[in-house]
Parts: structure tokens; C-alpha cells; sequence
């Protein structure tokens, strides 16, 4: 199902939390929406998920308008689409099996057909025989999973993810978001991640918008962006990721040699990173680079290197060498404050 | 001998039918009026369908109510158990104020235990399309059941007390044994017997009280 917004405004007194934003979120991909808190996220997860309504601007699933629901249909709708939260947010007076059978009980299933259905979810999600146990007794990682199976439950065509990895570790973080790409793949899903943690957009998106104070600021195919963030905030985002991300796999852990920063941060995509760029230039213009940091990471199926340097020579020299970075494809970023 | 544990026995039944009833018509009032103050409170504080001026009229009159002084409202609700009973005197006609003298104490009890329940589970109810109705009898009743147990006990060791004031002005039960044999025929012995009997309850319904809240727990 595609999801489509269209100028959406959305104002909490003199707070313009959401400030005209439009998307289109295609059918059967995962897609990021990153954004510090107080970007406008939490807002437009609840525009998006019906929980509240706009003050300006249209929803739309497929072409249908959805953002102005009458309350029974609002309902119905709503039905049809799967939610999971940062807190689980589970019935804690409910086990496992009996959270899962939550939204099947409200759509009046047959007891029969709820009991068939809630074992074909427990073992989807990879909790068998885990279904009478109690909320408590589970550890963060199986209640994230028996609310992604309560999500499924009524079998919906979009999945909205709001910060559902945030508060687990690495490790769990990592395996959720592998079962949600199993799930969206089995299920065709549309699945919208609403998130602070530019890992789970590398690890698990295929497309992502960018929002800052209420707006999108960029938006594009993660390898794209990764490759070539062209908004600050991304790129702060960018550079919080590498190196900090502990738990990732050896590659992609940035190695910091000195802890002044360099004054230029280059980004090498795909093919680029396996030349050697950097000498090659240093013998043609006879300059220095002094590496500060640099390391490659997966983005997807792309290796995406970074490396944040300082250039020696003097300016012109320094501009030529910049000049034949970009002609091989890197893309040179030069520090202002330096 | 005899004759003094069949008054007590007598009276022990008055007492509790009079509890048992008050209860059972304070929470048949007070359930709904507690239901509707959380349900029309601002949503930060778990509202489900936030009224601002419902909420406040009726938290106003729940808030009149319970500042009324017991014996006061009893004599006031005087012609509403003629009315409904026949008489203004007995157990029967002492259920009447009983019952909404703490109507608005429920109301307040189960109001605070509704906002309790946290608003993230409420909000992923209505995002899976609950209808309001379903989210107060699937989701907010189940949720709060400890802390409503908690103070529906509460609500009868109030009502124990309240029934042996009532008894001062004609209400039958314990308090009344207590206020006519004890204390205006100096019988010191009934008197006593009577306080421990009211002790007894209040222990028995807090333990059995306490009792069925752990175990609602124990099983989450």
C-alpha cells in the first residue's frame, strides 16, 4: 500500500510541529523517517497513523483520503494497519498469546480462528510455546516481537515502526530489525521506521526522509544519501554513526587516529573505494593528505567509505586537489570552521 | 448471656447487608461517574474522549458531595429514602444515603485508577481501532483491576464506618446496638463487643482485600 502526504501542518499552539510536509511512500519497501527529538516525528507518526488529524494537508493510502475518517471508518481503517512503539506499550493484564489476540477479539474473530491465527503468529515471530507467558517475564527483545505479532495480527498492509528499536540493545536492535525485513518481505508490507538512529536506517531502509524542525530536509535512496547527505543535519547524523555504532560488524567501524578533526570529510561510494584515489593525487599535485579518521561501511549492498582529512599545500594546489577528488567521484566536504 | 450474642448477630446482619447493598448501588453509581471523569480528562492524562467542561462540572459536583459531612447528608437525604423506601428509618432506608454518600468517593477511586493505566497502552488500543467502548472494557478495566480492587476495599471499610454512624439516627446495625445498648444503657460490655465485631470486618475485608489484589498481580 502506498502511502501519500500532501502538505502537512499540524500546530500545537505556537509550536509548528509539523510544518508542510510531503512524502510518497511507496508500496512494499521499508522507509525511514530520521529526525532529533522535537523534529516533528512523533507528530507525524500520529497524522500518519490516524491517531490524529491534520490541521492542514491530506493522507492518503493507495489514493483513498484517509486523514478526514469519519469514526467508524476511521476505525475500520485503523484496523488495517499495524503499529509498534519504543515501550511495547503490551496489556500487561494479558499473556503473550492473549496480546496477540487483542485486535482479533475487537474485529469479533471466532475463538477457533483466534487460536489458529495467534500460533501461526508466535512461530512467525519466533516465539513458540512463549504464548502464555506473562508480559513481565519477557525480556525486551520477545515483547518487542509478541507486539510486532499483535501488529500482524489482522493482517495489515502497512507496518509504522515509532522508535521500536530505541530502547533495546545492539544485538536486539539488530535481530528485530531482521525479522521486520523477513516480515515485509513474506507479507509485501509497506513499513514506515520512525527513528533517532541512523544504524536502523542503514540496516534495514530502502529509502529515507530527513526531517528537521518539522520539515523535510532531504530525502532519497539511503546508498544516496549515505553517499552524499546534503543537509546538515544528515550529516550530523552521518557522523554521529560512524565509529560510535559499537555493536556493527568490524567493517564498518571508523578508525579515529587523532582527536582533532580534519578540515575536509571525503566520501567514497561504491567502486571508488577500492582505488587508490588519495595517492594517486598526492604523486600527480605533489600534496599531503594527513588522514584523521576514515573507515568504509555497508550501506545496503554499497561499501561507503568516509574518511575525514587535512590537505596540505596552498590553496591553489589545495582546490586542484579537490577538483580531481570530485572528478573520481568523491564527494569533498570542507569544514568551515577550520 | 444468649440474649446479647443474638443482638449482636442480628445486628452484625443489618451491618453487613448494609454494607453489602450500599456497595453494590455506590458502584453501580460511582463505576459510570468514575469511568466518565477519566474518560473526559485532558488525553496527557489518559482521556479518551476529553471534554474540559463535562470534566469539570462533574468533577465539581463529586467534589461537593464528598465534602458534605456524612450525618448531614443523611439527614438531607431523608425524603429521597421515603420516597424510594417508604421510611426514613431502618437498614433499608439507611442504604439510600449510604449509597450516595459514597458514590462520589468510587467515582474518585476508580477515576484515579483508570489514569494509572498507561496512556502508551491506551494509544496502541485505539491504533489497532478500538472503539471507545472496547478500550474502557478490554483495556482500561483489565489494566487498572488491582488498583480498582485496592479501592473498591477501600470503599467498603468506608462504607463499614459510615454504616455505624448511620446508626446514630436510626440506621440499625452495629453502630446503633453500640449507641443504644452501650452507650445510653450503660452497657459498657455490649458496647465493646459491638467495636470489636466492626474491627473484626474492617481486618477481614482489608486481608481478603489485599489478598485477591497480590494475586491479580502476581499473575502479570
Amino acid at each position: 500500500m502506498q502511502i501519500k502526504l500532501h502538505n502537512l501542518k499540524r500546530t500545537y499552539g505556537d509550536l509548528h510541529a509539523v510544518n508542510g510536509i510531503s512524502l510518497e511512500i511507496p508500496s512494499n519497501t521499508i522507509y525511514g523517517i530520521i529526525g532529533k527529538s522535537g523534529a516533528g516525528k512523533s507528530t507525524l507518526v500520529r497524522l500518519i497513523s490516524l491517531l490524529e488529524r491534520p490541521d492542514e494537508g491530506e493522507v492518503y493510502f493507495d489514493d483513498a483520503r484517509v486523514d478526514n475518517l469519519q469514526k467508524q471508518s476511521l476505525i475500520q481503517r485503523r484496523r488495517r494497519v499495524g503499529m509498534i512503539f519504543q515501550n511495547f506499550n503490551l496489556f500487561s493484564s494479558r499473556n503473550a498469546e492473549q496480546n496477540i489476540a487483542y485486535p482479533l477479539e475487537i474485529t469479533g474473530t471466532p475463538k477457533t480462528e483466534i487460536l489458529s491465527r495467534v500460533e501461526t503468529l508466535l512461530s512467525l515471530v519466533g516465539l513458540d510455546g512463549r504464548g502464555n507467558a506473562p508480559i513481565s517475564t519477557l525480556s525486551g527483545g520477545q515483547k518487542q516481537r509478541v507486539a510486532i505479532a499483535r501488529a500482524l495480527a489482522c493482517n495489515p498492509d502497512i507496518l509504522f515502526c515509532d522508535e521500536a528499536t530505541s530502547a533495546l540493545d545492539p544485538q536486539t536492535t539488530h535481530s528485530i530489525l531482521s525479522l521486520l525485513k523477513e516480515i515485509q518481505r513474506k507479507m509485501s508490507l509497506t513499513v514506515v521506521m520512525i527513528t533517532h538512529q541512523m544504524e536502523v536506517v542503514r540496516d534495514a531502509c530502502d529509502q529515507v526522509a530527513v526531517l528537521n524542525d518539522g520539515v523535510v530536509v532531504e530525502k532519497g535512496l539511503v546508498t544516496d544519501i549515505f553517499a552524499n547527505p546534503s543537509s546538515e543535519v544528515t550529516k550530523d547524523f552521518l557522523s554521529h554513526l560512524v565509529g560510535v555504532d559499537e555493536a556493527a560488524e568490524e567493517a564498518d567501524k571508523m578508525v579515529q587516529w587523532s582527536k582533532k578533526s580534519g578540515a575536509y570529510t571525503l566520501r567514497f561510494r561504491g567502486g571508488t573505494t577500492d582505488q587508490p584515489i588519495l595517492s594517486k593525487i598526492s604523486r600527480q599535485l605533489g600534496v599531503d593528505f594527513n588522514i584523521r579518521a576514515g573507515g568504509v561501511q555497508k550501506v545496503g549492498d554499497i561499501e561507503i567509505g568516509t574518511m575525514i582529512v587535512d590537505i596540505s599545500g596552498d590553496e591553489p594546489t589545495r582546490k586542484k586537489a579537490i577538483e580531481s577528488l570530485s572528478q573520481m567521484g568523491v564527494v569533498v566536504e570542507e569544514e568551515e570552521s577550520v | 448471656m444468649s440474649k446479647l450474642w443474638i443482638l449482636v448477630f442480628g445486628a452484625t446482619m443489618e451491618t453487613l447487608s448494609m454494607v453489602f447493598f450500599s456497595t453494590l448501588f455506590s458502584l453501580i453509581l460511582g463505576l459510570p461517574l468514575g469511568i466518565l471523569l477519566s474518560a473526559t480528562s485532558p488525553e496527557d492524562q489518559g482521556g479518551i474522549i476529553p471534554h474540559p467542561v463535562l470534566n469539570n462540572v462533574l468533577g465539581r459536583i463529586v467534589n461537593v458531595l464528598r465534602s458534605f459531612p456524612f450525618i448531614i447528608l443523611m439527614i438531607l437525604l431523608f425524603p429521597l429514602s421515603r420516597l424510594l423506601i417508604g421510611t426514613s428509618i431502618g437498614t433499608t432506608a439507611t442504604i439510600v444515603p449510604l449509597s450516595i454518600a459514597a458514590a462520589p468517593f468510587v467515582a474518585r477511586v476508580i477515576e484515579t485508577a483508570l489514569k494509572e493505566v498507561d496512556p502508551g497502552v491506551v494509544q496502541a488500543a485505539r491504533a489497532m481501532g478500538s472503539s471507545n467502548f472496547q478500550i474502557v472494557r478490554k483495556v482500561l478495566i483489565p489494566e487498572a483491576l488491582p488498583s480498582l480492587v485496592s479501592g473498591i476495599t477501600l470503599t467498603i471499610i468506608n462504607l463499614i464506618g459510615y454504616s455505624a454512624m448511620a446508626g446514630a439516627i436510626g440506621g440499625g446495625g452495629l453502630g446503633d446496638l453500640a449507641i443504644r445498648y452501650g452507650y445510653q444503657r450503660f452497657r459498657g460490655d455490649i458496647m465493646v463487643v459491638a467495636v470489636v465485631v466492626i474491627l473484626v470486618l474492617v481486618e477481614v475485608i482489608q486481608v481478603i482485600g489485599n489478598k485477591i489484589s497480590a494475586k491479580l498481580l502476581a499473575r502479570r
